[in-house]
């Protein structure tokens, strides 16, 4: 979706303030971030409903707002949409039934941890791009999850690398199977993507960018 | 029940504070969080998982050219060579600075960063500024953090923007052969491995 978490490129935000040098800024932010993860372990979404969740917050506040305010938004609309607490619940504090879940014990956060969510996937299809292939990205403005930047929709590059299959974000964001799509990273010219007049010299970007998102640059 | 005062929105940091601590409450007397796994986790990447990770990667692979080699190759298998895996670094890169190229790191769509080798990000490294300005102009970024590269040095930006996680190699630093791999990771710095530092200098301060 394009939203306002799709910063690459984005003017007047000024400097980047360095003395935030710390994680958790705010005491509660460990509460969010702890809740989050415990949260995200009861296995009743993914990541990329997580992101999503985050993204649909409404852009003033998410501008507004800190990082773990994105990650509380987030959360709140997961455990309400999934059903595990209600609108009530949430305004309250109050439980007002039990759950049919039971909570991760802290014994098995750190093989939980260890394992994490590794993403790869075999494919039987062939990849479409090799190391050196122009491609051009697509222009697609989907409403739902995507993991295609704005600024590099249109914009041709040529494939560095092929980091094989990998769960595609964009199905898997809406609750559907892991299905697999072929990731590439792609290299792009500052020039081609800021304009050569606003780009700044000897600069380059490079982004992880799924097969679907891609065509080959017959330009 | 159904407290409707209680400002379930609210965006003060006091009203947040509150939120959060409701949330917390519910959630645990629903039994679906278990409060001492809330403690372990805040523990593990405020006080166990961190940049001295990343740092002895970058060590071994200045001083070990056969572990270099295995890292630029299989990165995620070279750094759990080290014990170091998981969450947010299942699939690793290494990207390794040269006197030709300079890498730096962000992640535009959100705040990925590789836990298992940095821990959890500095708060700048969230910020809409940072996501926003340094794919754009990561020059004048970089000045700001008091990195000024040459023209003739290229500068190359890695958007985060699927599930690889990727680690900058800087540069060893002159006159430092001497020196133990243990000495080697004391000059890695975490804003070194971001790539808004060199490597033998502090983390940057404003």
């Amino acid at each position: 979706m394009n939203s306002v978490h799709d910063l690459g490129g984005m003017h007047g935000f000024g400097m980047i303030d360095r003395s935030q040098q710390e994680n958790f800024v705010q005491p509660w932010e460990r509460t969010v971030f702890a809740l989050t993860l415990a949260c995200g372990m009861l296995g009743r979404w993914n990541l990329d409903e997580s992101r999503f969740a985050r993204e649909r917050m409404d852009p003033g506040d998410y501008l507004k707002g800190s990082y773990y305010e994105h990650w509380l938004h987030g959360l709140e609309l997961l455990l309400k949409e999934k059903g595990l607490v209600s609108e009530n619940e949430l305004a309250s504090g109050s439980p007002e039934g039990s759950s049919d879940l039971s909570a991760i014990p802290a014994g098995r956060m750190a093989a939980l941890l260890e394992r994490g969510g590794p993403t790869a996937m075999d494919n039987t299809d062939v990849p479409a791009f090799r190391a050196g292939d122009p491609v051009l990205v697509r222009t697609f403005n989907p409403k739902t999850h995507t993991r295609a930047p704005r600024y590099i929709r249109g914009k041709r590059g040529v494939v560095a690398t092929c980091h094989g299959a990998h769960v595609f974000p964009d199905s898997h964001a809406s609750g559907t199977d892991r299905l697999p799509a072929y990731l590439y990273n792609v290299r792009f010219e500052a020039g081609e993507i800021w304009g050569a007049g606003d780009a700044q010299g000897n600069s380059s970007v490079h982004v992880d960018v799924f097969e679907p998102y891609m065509e080959a640059d017959h330009a | 029940m159904g407290n409707k005062e209680l400002p379930h929105h609210g965006h003060g940091p006091g009203e947040i504070a509150l939120r959060v601590r409701r949330l917390e409450s519910l959630l645990v007397e629903k039994g679906l969080v278990d409060p001492a796994a809330m403690d372990e986790l805040v523990d593990r990447y405020e006080n166990r998982v961190g940049p001295r990770n990343g740092a002895r990667v970058v060590a071994r692979a200045w001083t070990d050219p056969a572990y270099r080699i295995r890292l630029m190759e299989n990165a995620t298998e070279a750094i759990r060579e080290l014990g170091y895996q998981g969450r947010q670094g299942e699939h690793m890169q290494v990207v390794e600075n040269t006197p030709d190229v300079h890498n730096v790191v962000v992640c535009t769509l959100c705040s990925c960063y590789p836990w298992p080798v940095l821990g959890l990000p500095p708060a700048w490294y969230k910020s809409s500024a940072y996501r926003a300005r340094v794919v754009s102009e990561p020059r004048t970024v970089l000045e700001e953090f008091g990195v000024t590269l040459d023209e003739d040095v290229e500068v190359r930006v890695w958007d985060s923007t699927a599930e690889i996680r990727y680690l900058v190699i800087p540069q060893r630093p002159r006159g430092t052969g001497s020196l133990s791999e243990d000495e080697l990771a004391d000059l890695v710095s975490r804003d070194a491995m971001i790539g808004v530092a060199l490597a033998g200098k502090p983390d940057s301060r404003s």
